[in-house]
């Protein structure tokens, strides 16, 4: 079995010294094709690994950023399969960074747990976040996810307490540590005793620690690049594409408002 | 019939929690919380004085002779939940889990509401518990109902219009759940029926079980047998469980589920989940779903804001897999002819959700023999309902076929 993307980039990462940044966008914002060029942004802003993001009709780990981002997705129908094709058509195009797909269960469950495995492993997809599945519902998915070496990334809270030893117990690529209570969206703090939270994480598990949920600034990525491996920035990436929409899609204005968009990601670690 | 749920809140293959993992500790707490206090001697006495001397229970099981002489069949019983304090069953519940935050030390509280039943019933055990309360209101669904939005007001809590998705209950529901998983630590979710993740489809048919326990031991004193039929009307299903529950090992009663055919179930506007769904994911729990093929989730339509939910509880899943219970769908127009009818036979406005239950009955009962006998769940009066029936009605009370 080959190796996964996502171990390689941790391991190359801890040997620099340097911590992982992970962009997320909703795949379809606007549309298919921007997404492909957005991605090759952030791969050229130097970030390490992304997350896509599959629109949902009933996003509720999501804050307002992303729930718009899905709406938009959503109007041009774009399905779990888009997502999965727009990482096959980035790779094609050279892109190396490894892919996580985001996405909630129940587009997974539709898609037959089987078939999706198999996408994955057929698309060079090397992990997913399902936001809506807890330990206690994985089994069947971790098992395929085990068999396929495709990472199925957990989420910690700071609400987990004595559930993180068995949340990180059976987990494969990285832990995601979810920085204060609620959902996605850019926050000016964080959830007191987060230093804690993500050192008692770290003491329970081997693999690399992320954490994310409101990190928008270089100031915000550095202070975590501290404390974990990997720093993970969604919405206000999601709102910098929003903030460039009717750039993006101008034949005149497109190319400025992509390099926009790679700058900003590349500020986020500068 | 195996004992439901089991440790994991499964209902067969229906149910499950599928939430954020920052709730899982929340509901795991409100698992053994559930536990601890529904055996607890104190909790039951004032629960049960609460449901008696606040909200007027037991309610009547009453013989709509008049009824069931009209349809010529079976004897028509209806559960009088319409009697309840605020007109509907959803109190049962919101005092039940009121009661429960207060043990839990959790002062807040929060809740989603569709036509505003539950956000009122809420509302109202908030104000009488002393208990500070935010009721998550779908935008469209608060224009449809402002005189209830002004009763939560007037009651103390605050309203807030919900602007994501489709503007209505299933989306009062998402923010509900977003807002509890960023005040987790000290807010108490109430929500309002047998859907969501365990421990609540669980939890709130064991408090709304009362409707039918009540009705059982009620129509065995006044017939001295057991009903031929049970029928009651289905959103998220609470009151249909609530009545149901105490009947399934009673293999000779029939269940029957109303559910909401809209403009019809081969139209694109109902919420008929258990006629056109398939099976899914949705707030948190493993059910019945009107979903694309690709797991986006299909806005409902019904003319009763209750009803108007694109999920389903997933016991009543479970029941329908199992064939212990039927459901059946019932449309906007059938539902108002049946409205209509009730009021003009029995004196009663029932709600439009409980129509759709009066509906079935209508179709039922003239099949049935004159020594046979349904029992209905009136889930809730019709006043909330009077401006938007004149609307439907154009004014005019008496339009109908059977006139």
């Amino acid at each position: 079995m080959s190796a996964n993307r996502i171990d390689q980039t941790f391991q190359k990462l801890k040997a620099a010294g340097e911590t992982a940044l992970i962009p997320f966008l909703t795949v379809g914002d606007p549309d298919i094709t921007t997404s492909i060029e957005i991605i090759k942004e952030i791969e050229a802003a130097g970030a390490h690994i992304v997350e896509l993001g599959v629109p949902y009709s009933d996003p509720l780990a999501d804050g307002p950023v992303i729930q718009r981002a899905s709406s938009r997705a959503l109007v041009h129908k774009i399905t779990i399969l888009d997502c999965i094709q727009v990482a096959k058509e980035a790779r094609e195009q050279g892109v190396q960074l490894p892919f996580i797909l985001f996405t909630y269960y129940n587009p997974i469950l539709q898609l037959g747990v089987e078939r999706f495995f198999q996408l994955l492993a057929d698309n060079d997809i090397s992990g997913m976040i399902i936001p809506d599945l807890p330990v206690e519902e994985d089994a069947h998915v971790r098992e395929l996810a085990v068999k396929a070496n495709i990472h199925l990334i957990p989420l910690v809270a700071p609400t987990s307490q004595d559930r993180i030893e068995r949340i990180v117990r059976n987990a494969g690529g990285f832990i995601y540590c979810v920085s204060s209570l609620g959902v996605t969206g850019v926050r000016s703090s964080f959830h007191e005793g987060i230093e804690q939270f993500i050192n008692q994480v770290k003491q329970a598990t081997s693999l690399p620690v992320a954490v994310g949920f409101g990190i928008s600034t270089n100031e915000q990525f550095r202070m975590f690049s501290k404390l974990c491996d990997g720093v993970v920035v969604g919405s206000a990436i999601v709102r910098k594409i929003e903030e460039e929409l009717s750039n993006l899609q101008s034949p005149t204005t497109r190319q400025a408002a992509l390099l926009q968009i790679q700058d900003f990601v590349r500020q986020l670690k500068a | 019939m195996n004992q439901v749920p089991d440790q994991n809140g499964r209902f067969g293959d229906f149910g499950g929690r599928f939430v954020p993992e920052t709730l899982m500790n929340a509901l795991l707490e409100l698992e053994e919380a559930y536990y601890k206090y529904t055996q607890d001697p104190e909790f039951i006495a004032e629960l049960n004085y609460l449901l008696k001397q606040y909200s007027g229970r037991e309610t009547p099981l009453y013989y709509a002779e008049r009824l069931s002489s009209h349809l010529g069949g079976a004897k028509v019983y209806l559960k009088r939940e319409d009697l309840n304090h605020t007109g509907a069953h959803k109190i049962n519940n919101t005092i039940a889990q009121a009661l429960l935050a207060k043990r839990m030390g959790k002062k807040k509280v929060i809740a989603e509401t569709g036509a505003g039943q539950h956000g009122v019933a809420t509302a109202t055990v908030a104000a009488l518990l002393g208990l500070e309360c935010k009721v998550f209101m779908g935008e469209e669904d608060t224009k449809r109902q402002q005189l209830n939005v002004f009763r939560m007001k007037l009651l103390g809590s605050e309203v807030i219009p919900v602007t994501s998705g489709s503007r209505t209950l299933k989306d009062a529901g998402n923010e509900a759940l977003r807002y509890w998983v960023s005040n987790v630590q000290d807010t108490f979710y109430i929500l309002g029926s047998v859907v969501g993740p365990h421990p609540y489809p669980m939890m709130v048919r064991d408090f709304q079980r009362i409707i039918g326990d009540e009705a059982r031991a009620q129509i065995l004193e006044a017939e001295g047998r057991l009903p031929d039929a049970v029928v009651a009307a289905i959103g998220g299903g609470s009151n249909a469980m609530g009545i149901f529950y105490p009947f399934v090992q009673d293999e000779g009663v029939r269940l029957v589920g109303c559910e909401a055919a809209g403009k019809g179930v081969d139209t694109a506007f109902h919420a008929a989940t258990m006629t056109k769904g398939t099976k899914g994911v949705f707030q948190g729990s493993m059910s019945y779903l009107l979903q694309d093929e690709y797991g986006q989730v299909i806005e409902a339509h019904s003319i009763s804001a209750g009803l108007d939910y694109p999920g389903v509880g997933p016991e009543h899943s479970y029941l329908k897999d199992t064939g212990r219970a039927e459901y059946v769908p019932i449309t906007d127009m059938e539902a108002l002819e049946a409205l209509q009818l009730l009021c003009r036979t029995e004196g009663i406005i029932p709600a439009l959700e409980s129509a759709h239950a009066i509906a079935q009955v209508v179709k039922l009962a003239p099949t049935m023999d004159q020594d046979q006998i349904i029992v209905v769940s009136l889930s809730g009066r019709g006043d909330k309902d009077v401006e938007s029936i004149m609307k439907y009605l154009g004014g005019d009370a008496h339009v109908s076929e059977s006139n």
